[in-house]
Order: structure tokens, then C-alpha cells, then sequence
């Protein structure tokens, strides 16, 4: 009995030392947000909360020049949100979509086309970026939301989601929905998104962390600092520091920092099981 | 696929569609594209520009400094992979063994999932910030002569340990899924069969967990190679002197900042072909477990 | 007029492999047919063709004397209960059964009233509004015949719908079956690999085998006058008896053993003597003998297991075989008994190729 609790404190020792690791960097990421310009220069990182919370953030969201030159915490927070619901309610459209017609449609090019949506997972968007840049500076796209979120969602890995979801449904709905009359758009209207709500609900919490998080397109496609993402506005306030200038603003990359994070984080936290749920069934 | 299904309907056309057009248009047009531009010779002003076989790839891959990143890459991609694989695991067997608590520590350790590659980076850029970081003061007051915007080590250092946290989330809440997906008979049966903890862990639970492992370094890898872009950009960018560079960020680089666009699109072809032993690594493995 | 025809059904699947050899088959209005196999000979690709759910390769199949090869599922006027029931999860028990009557078009009125009469008849009133994952496997069994019972078809498909319950339920489901089906009188196919819900469910039962009709008629028939060994061992739990024996023109014998009575068999092929276990009986001086290995009790009568003394088997092996006794009777372990066979109720078959030669 001696051994299990060594065991259990050991084990409880190690995993108090891993979420420190995992939690202390954000922490004292919130903690110095929360102080003002000449503490943090003279005394570096805060451990604990100050008393500057209020300043900083209110001068990060709503204050011009508070932060970027023109754009407000606020548009970049709303351009995040954008990208970030706009992403996941795309792609869930889209493949899902795509999943059912291969899943449930035998018809002449199935083959060839899910080769064609498999391609994707080939040409992650690190090996196009100037031809990607040229065709939507091509298509006046750039600096728009379409342009932004649209070609974003349709990579594979949503699609190939819902098809192992939907060939896991058992083969005696369809039977008893056909037998029941139900042409190919009532069972998908009927049947199909009812019994998908769970794994709906998963892979929007999933792709919304992953949109929100986009980084490399943004930053090529967006050149106005009013379409900045928070992600992207992280990236040119690190530039501004690296530059020098007036009293570096420390407190407010950090502020900047948490309110990237805090979004994806909440909806991870709130919605944990599903997420956890969608995560590891994309791995079957 | 399924035993029964619909026929002669318009509905598949018309559903697959909309994926079908925008991959056309954002994926296999501008990869056609790198692949045509990277036996491309434009002049300085872009104006003209001549065929020129694989001279841009015999020009970058066998450059010193395409040399370099992919060195780089090597053992970047390889640290990160273990070390996080290796914390993961660790603390996802710890977290399946406690009974108090359980629920807290998935929760904090696996929250850092949702925070961004660059958001990290830059976290990470002001710890080690030389004038506030205190990592940065930890790190030469216990001795070591440590500046990562000159060294080498250093700056790879910084990198690492940033992927390194970045990743363990994830990798925790695949092997804590792995290790609750062992049927309880099987722990059981173990249990009985094998009385030294350690060992039962490497002789049952750690082969059960094999696929999920196999599938997490494919995983690793590809995070390790691209998704990092973030990290880097937002800490050394490649500095001191391209010795953090990974093959990815050196597309960027070439191709956004120093405009070698034949250069930037034979490493991007080069790229291609990584991932795609990748995927044909993940898929094979996919196959395997089928049968498993 | 024939309820349902089946005139040279085939079916070849894309990759050549032959699930149905080409069935004919006339069930009459009302008839209660069972299909009954070990697992793969086809008679669910027969039942799942009736339905439309696979393609009819060749051949045709009939129902009320309409070709309905090419009509789609929805119009064929069947209903088909599943193995594993197929209710939609995310509808109630009312949702479920009315949903093929609204994809029909029929008014609200109609399908409510039908959907409560249904629901009284199957006892499954209190549940209307629950849904599938709230109820146990016997009513989700219920729901499903339910489903299957409003919409008023000409036939009703079940594809081994109890397979997925209990014992004891499955015993009360059966009879709850066979009851529904005589009140409504309508025609039914119901397939099976469980020989006693064949035997117990069937007006007339057709045994299959490797996508070919071995045998069809009313259950007793096929018990009593299997044409082919196949059947004979199918049909009938404990399984029939069989022994390796050669006819000398004058008695069956098997190793030591000689059978006299029979004749008019062939001299020149290898037989298989089959006698069902009620049909040995204990007799002082019988003419085989049995050593006990093993003593089943059911209660009401005993089954003993033992090997048949002399008779020819392979190198090391010995025949196996089995006799009902009534429960007082409870030899010991390898005591020998001494047997009577009731001749007039032996089969012969030929061993080559499954034929009944007596």
C-alpha cells in the first residue's frame, strides 16, 4: 500500500511540475500586461498582477495610436473573429458537402475527384505561397475577407472527417431511409446532419481555433493595417519593438498577447470534450 | 464505401463542386505554377525570363545555405518530435494514473493547444527578451553565456523550447485518449500477469500504444517542418546568420524578401515531394493499423 | 394470386463472386416464409433483392404479380425490419414511424392515426415521444415492427431481427411475431441462421445453401424428409446423427457394426446413415452400444453425448453421437449402454453428393 502512494505523489509531482511549464509562460505573460511601461523596463517580467489592467487593455481595444498606428485592438479582434467563424462554418459546409457525395453516391468520377481533394493534403500552403500570393493579387482579392477565408477551407482534412464519420453511420439508416422514401436530399436534410451534430459541433470548435490561429496567410494576404488579425497584429508590434524608438511598450505586446489567446483558449476550455472528442477521431 | 448506394443523381457533381473549384483555383493552379517557375530564369526587373532546366535547383539545394537550413531542419524536426512526444507521454501516464484531480490537469495541459505558433513565439521572444527576460537573466546567472541574438546554440535553444511547448498539448491529449482507449481487461490482466509497474508499462501499455505514437511523429514531423513558420518569424527569424533557418522559412525568405522566385519555387518543388513521403509514410502506416 | 414470385434470381456481384445461383419461388398471399442458412449462403442478398436494396442481376422478382426489378425500394410496398432495428437516433418513436408515411405525402391526420394504432397494437403506446437510446432492445424491437406495420405493405421483409436480444426475449418477440403476422395476414419473409425460430416461425421454410434453394416446404416435411444431408443436418437441434456406412447388399455396416432391414440401396458408393437423436432408444440387447462422456440435463429430458462403439471413423477419432432420454435417466460417465435403432425412421444419403437414396 506504501508503494501506491509513493507512486501517486510522484505521479502528482510530475504533473504539477508539467502544468507549471505548460501555464507559467502565460501567466506571467497576464501578469506584466497588467503593470506599466517603466516597471516592466526597470524591473523586467511581473509575477503578479499590478494595477495597471484597466490602462493598458482599454488603450490596447479601443485607443488610436494605442497600440498600432491607426487600427484598434477591437478591428483586429473582429477581423479574428471573422476568419476564425468564417473558416470553421465554411469548412464544415463545404466538406461536408464533398464527404456526403463520396460517401453515399456512386457515380463516374468519384475516384479521380477525392484523388484531386486528397492532392491538398500534398500542397500545404508553405509550398505555393508566391503563386498563391500572385493568383490572388490576380484576382483582386487581396485585403478582403473573401480572399482571406476562402481559400483556406478547402483543404482535405475536413472532408476526410466527415467521410470516416459518415461511413461509420450504419449501413441500415440508409436502408430503412430508402424503404422510407427518403430521396438523397431528405436523408441528408433528415438524417444525416441530425446524427452529425455532435461531430458538427467538434470540427467548428476545432477549425476555429486553427482559423483564428492562421498566421502565414494573413500575413501575405492582408497589407492595410485595418485587416490585421490579432495573430498578424502580434507579428508588427513585435517588429515595432525590435525597432526601439520611444519607451518600449511592453505591457501592451503582452496585453496583446492574451487577448490572442484568450478566445481559442475559452472555446477549447467550455467545449472541451467535443474538442477533444473531434481531435482525436480526425486521427481514425 | 458503402454496400448500398445512391445512383444516377446530379447531387454528388453538385455537392463535390465547390471544394473541386477552389482547389483548382488555390491549390493545383498556383502549385503548377511553382512547379513551372522553378525551371524559370527571371532577370533582375522580372521582365523577361528563360528556361533554364534545373539550374535553380542545382543553384539553391546544393548552396551552402540551403545546406545549412536543411541541416537545421534535420535536427530541429527530430529534437522537437522526441522531446515533446517524450514529455507528452510522460505526463499523459501520470495524468491516466491519478484518480484526484485527474480532470484539473487535463485541463491545464492541454489548454496551451489553442494558443497560436506566433502568439507562442512571441511569449517565448520576451522571456528571453535580453533587456526584461527573465529567462534570459536565469540563464546567465547560473552561469552559461547565453545570448541567442549572437549565438548559434543559443538561438536554437530558444527555438526548440518554444516548438517544444507548443506541441506537448497536443501530443498529451493524444496519448491520454490512447492510454483510456486500452480496454480495462487488458490493464487488468496485465496487472496481474506482471507485478513491476515499469516494466508492464514498456512490455503492454507502451506497444498497445504504438499506432497512436506512429501516427504523433508523422504529426510532429509535420508541425516541426511547417507549422513553426510562426514560431520562428516571431523569434530569431533565421538569425544569427540563417542558422535557425528551417527549409520552410527559407521559401519565405528567398522568395517574399529577396524575390529569388525560381530559387524560392525549386525548394518549394523540393518541399512537395517531402511531404508527399510524409503522407505516403502516414498513409502506409493508416493501411497497417487497419489490419492491426 | 401470388403474393411475392421469384423467377431465376441470380446475383453476381462486380468482382465475381456468385451470392444467389438462380432461386425460384412462389409464396402464396399471406404465407409466412423463413430463409433459413448458415451465415453467407445468400439468404439475406435474397431477402435485401425482394427489398431493392441490391440490384437483381438476373431473373425477376414479382409482387402481386407487378415486376419490380426496377421499382425503387420506396415503391415497392414492403417494409423491412433490421438486425440491429436501424431506427434514426435523433427522431422519437413517433418521428420514426411516421417518417416514411410524411416522405409519402400522407396528411397529418392519417399518419397520426395509423401511428397510434400501430403503437396500441405493439404496446409501445407509453413511448411515442422517447427516443431510441431510452428504450431496451425488446421495445426498440417493437418500434421497429412498428415502423414497418404503418405504412401497410403488401410484404413484410425481416432481415434476423432478433438476433441482437436475449434469450428470453428473443423466445417472447417470436411468438409476438408470429401473432402480429397471422392478425394482419400479410405476406412475410424472414430470414434466419437460428433453426428454431425457422421451425417455430414458419408456415413454410426454405433451407439455403450456397446461394441455392436445398429444400423448401412446411417445417415438419423438412424435419422428417430432408431430401439431401445438408438439410437433414441443418434442421433439427440436437443435430441428426450421422454415421459413415457402406451397404453390402443386405445390411449397413460400419466398422463392427451391421444394420440389418435395409434395401434396395447402392453397393458401390459411400453412405451416411442419419438417425435423430429421439430415435435411439436404450434396449437391453440392442445392436449398437454407446460409452457416456457426457450427460446433458435440460430438465425435462437428458441429452447424452458419447462415442458409437465400433463404428468406422478416422485413425484415433470415434464417432460421435447423441440420444434423448427422459430426465431420471443419468448413466456415468463411460458406462456403456446398449441402443435400439428405430429403422423405419433412419435416412440414407450418399455421401458424394448429399442425396437421400432411402
Amino acid at each position: 500500500m506504501k508503494n501506491t502512494n509513493w507512486r501517486l505523489i510522484y505521479a502528482h509531482t510530475v504533473l504539477i511540475i508539467g502544468v507549471i511549464f505548460m501555464s507559467f509562460p502565460v501567466w506571467v505573460a497576464f501578469s506584466t500586461s497588467t503593470h506599466d511601461d517603466v516597471t516592466i523596463l526597470r524591473n523586467g517580467l511581473q509575477f503578479w498582477p499590478g494595477t495597471h489592467f484597466f490602462e493598458t487593455y482599454w488603450e490596447v481595444l479601443f485607443v488610436e495610436g494605442g497600440v498600432m498606428k491607426s487600427v484598434l485592438g477591437t478591428t483586429m479582434l473582429k477581423n479574428s473573429l471573422i476568419l476564425g467563424i468564417g473558416f470553421a462554418v465554411g469548412k464544415v459546409i463545404i466538406s461536408m458537402l464533398a464527404a456526403y457525395a463520396i460517401v453515399y453516391f456512386r457515380f463516374r468520377l468519384a475516384a479521380p475527384l477525392f484523388w484531386i481533394i486528397f492532392m491538398t493534403l500534398l500542397l500545404p500552403l508553405e509550398v505555393r505561397i508566391i503563386p498563391s500570393y500572385e493568383v490572388m493579387a490576380g484576382l483582386n482579392l487581396l485585403d478582403t475577407h473573401t480572399g482571406l477565408i476562402v481559400p483556406l477551407i478547402a483543404s482535405a482534412t475536413g472532408t476526410f472527417f466527415f467521410r470516416q464519420f459518415f461511413r461509420s453511420v450504419p449501413e441500415e439508416l440508409l436502408e430503412a431511409a430508402r424503404l422510407d422514401g427518403a430521396t438523397p436530399w431528405r436523408f441528408f436534410v433528415d438524417i444525416l446532419i441530425p446524427l452529425s451534430k455532435t461531430m458538427i459541433a467538434a470540427i467548428l470548435i476545432i477549425m476555429f481555433v486553427v482559423g483564428w490561429n492562421q498566421y502565414l496567410w494573413p500575413l501575405i494576404m492582408t497589407t492595410k493595417e485595418e485587416n490585421y488579425t490579432l495573430v498578424i497584429g502580434i507579428k508588427q508590434i513585435y517588429q515595432v519593438l525590435a525597432e526601439g524608438g520611444e519607451l518600449p511598450q511592453y505591457q501592451k505586446a503582452f496585453a496583446l498577447t492574451i487577448l490572442a489567446t484568450l478566445p481559442p483558449v475559452l472555446v477549447v476550455l467550455v467545449f472541451q470534450n467535443w474538442f477533444v472528442k473531434g481531435l482525436v477521431e480526425s486521427e481514425k | 464505401m458503402k454496400r448500398v448506394q445512391f445512383e444516377h443523381s446530379p447531387i454528388p457533381y453538385l455537392f463535390i463542386a465547390p471544394q473541386i473549384v477552389i482547389i483548382a483555383v488555390f491549390f493545383l493552379w498556383p502549385a503548377a505554377q511553382a512547379i513551372y517557375q522553378s525551371f524559370l530564369l527571371e532577370d533582375a526587373f522580372g521582365l523577361s525570363s528563360q528556361f533554364v532546366w534545373f539550374k535553380n535547383y542545382s543553384d539553391t539545394v546544393f548552396s551552402n545555405s540551403w545546406l545549412q537550413a536543411a541541416g537545421f531542419t534535420a535536427v530541429f524536426s527530430t529534437l522537437v518530435t522526441l522531446l515533446s512526444l517524450a514529455i507528452a507521454l510522460l505526463l499523459a501516464v501520470k495524468a491516466n494514473e491519478v484518480i484526484h484531480g485527474a480532470r484539473t490537469y487535463k485541463t491545464t495541459l492541454m489548454w496551451a493547444y489553442a494558443i497560436a505558433p506566433p502568439v507562442a513565439g512571441l511569449m517565448g521572444n520576451l522571456m528571453f527578451h535580453p533587456l526584461i527576460g527573465d529567462l534570459y537573466k536565469l540563464m546567465n546567472a547560473i552561469g552559461w553565456d547565453f545570448d541567442h541574438k549572437l549565438d548559434a546554440f543559443d538561438a536554437s535553444f530558444v527555438v526548440i523550447l518554444i516548438s517544444v511547448w507548443k506541441q506537448v498539448s497536443v501530443n498529451f491529449i493524444f496519448f491520454l485518449s490512447g492510454l483510456q482507449g486500452i480496454p480495462h481487461s487488458v490493464v487488468e490482466a496485465a496487472t496481474m500477469d506482471c507485478k513491476n509497474a515499469t516494466r508492464r508499462f514498456w512490455t503492454i501499455t507502451f506497444p498497445l500504444l504504438a499506432p497512436t505514437t506512429f501516427f504523433l511523429m508523422v504529426i510532429n514531423i509535420t508541425y516541426a517542418f511547417f507549422e513553426t513558420f510562426g514560431i520562428i518569424d516571431t523569434t530569431t527569424r533565421g538569425a544569427p546568420g540563417g542558422s535557425t533557418n528551417t527549409l520552410v522559412y527559407k521559401v519565405f525568405q528567398d522568395g517574399f524578401r529577396g524575390a529569388d522566385l525560381g530559387g524560392s519555387s525549386a525548394q518549394s518543388v523540393v518541399l512537395m515531394l517531402v511531404v508527399l513521403a510524409l503522407t505516403v509514410l502516414q498513409f502506409r502506416f493508416i493501411e497497417r493499423k487497419v489490419h492491426y | 394470386m401470388a403474393g411475392v414470385e421469384l423467377t431465376g434470381v441470380r446475383k453476381i456481384y462486380p468482382n465475381g463472386a456468385e451470392a444467389v445461383r438462380g432461386v425460384d419461388m412462389t409464396i402464396e398471399h399471406g404465407e409466412f416464409i423463413v430463409f433459413v442458412g448458415p451465415s453467407g449462403c445468400g439468404k439475406s442478398t435474397l431477402l435485401r433483392m425482394v427489398a431493392g436494396l441490391e440490384s437483381i442481376t438476373e431473373g425477376e422478382i414479382s409482387i402481386d404479380g407487378r415486376i419490380i426489378n426496377e421499382v425503387s425500394p420506396a415503391d415497392r410496398d414492403v417494409a423491412m425490419v433490421f438486425q440491429n432495428y436501424a431506427l434514426y437516433p435523433h427522431m422519437t418513436v413517433r418521428g420514426n414511424m411516421s417518417y416514411g408515411l410524411k416522405n409519402r405525402g400522407n396528411s397529418k391526420a392519417e399518419i397520426h392515426e395509423k401511428v397510434e394504432e400501430a403503437a396500441k397494437m405493439l404496446r409501445i403506446h407509453d413511448f411515442l415521444d422517447r427516443r431510441p437510446q431510452q428504450l431496451s432492445g425488446g421495445q426498440r424491437q417493437r418500434v421497429a415492427m412498428g415502423r414497418a406495420i404503418v405504412r401497410e405493405p403488401k410484404v413484410f421483409l425481416f432481415d434476423e431481427p432478433l438476433s441482437n436480444l436475449d434469450a428470453k426475449l428473443r423466445v417472447q418477440m417470436r411468438i409476438e411475431i408470429k401473432r402480429l403476422q397471422r392478425r394482419m395476414d400479410v405476406t412475410s419473409i424472414y430470414v434466419t441462421h437460428d433453426q428454431t425460430e425457422a421451425m417455430t416461425l414458419a408456415d413454410r421454410l426454405a433451407v439455403i445453401n450456397d446461394g441455392r434453394i436445398e429444400q423448401m416446404g412446411a417445417p415438419l416435411e423438412l424435419y422428417n424428409n430432408p431430401t439431401t444431408l445438408f438439410v437433414a443436418s441443418f434442421i433439427g437441434s440436437p443435430q441428426i446423427n450421422l454415421v459413415p456406412v457402406v451397404f453390402d447388399g443386405d445390411k449397413l455396416i460400419s466398422g463392427d457394426i451391421a444394420l440389418s432391414g435395409f434395401k434396395d440401396l447402392p453397393t458401390d458408393a459411400d453412405l451416411v446413415l442419419g438417425i435423430r437423436p429421439d430415435d435411439l432408444t436404450q434396449n437391453g440387447e440392442g445392436e449398437v452400444s454407446l460409452r457416456v462422456d457426457l450427460v446433458e440435463q435440460h430438465g425435462a429430458e437428458n441429452l447424452i453425448y458419447g462415442a458409437l462403439l465400433g463404428a468406422a471413423a478416422e485413425e484415433g477419432e470415434e464417432t460421435e453421437i447423441c440420444i434423448k432420454v427422459d430426465q431420471q435417466t443419468l448413466p456415468k460417465i463411460d458406462a456403456t449402454l446398449k441402443l435400439g435403432v428405430n429403422k423405419s425412421r433412419a435416412l440414407v444419403f450418399r455421401k458424394d453428393n448429399g442425396q437421400r437414396v432411402l
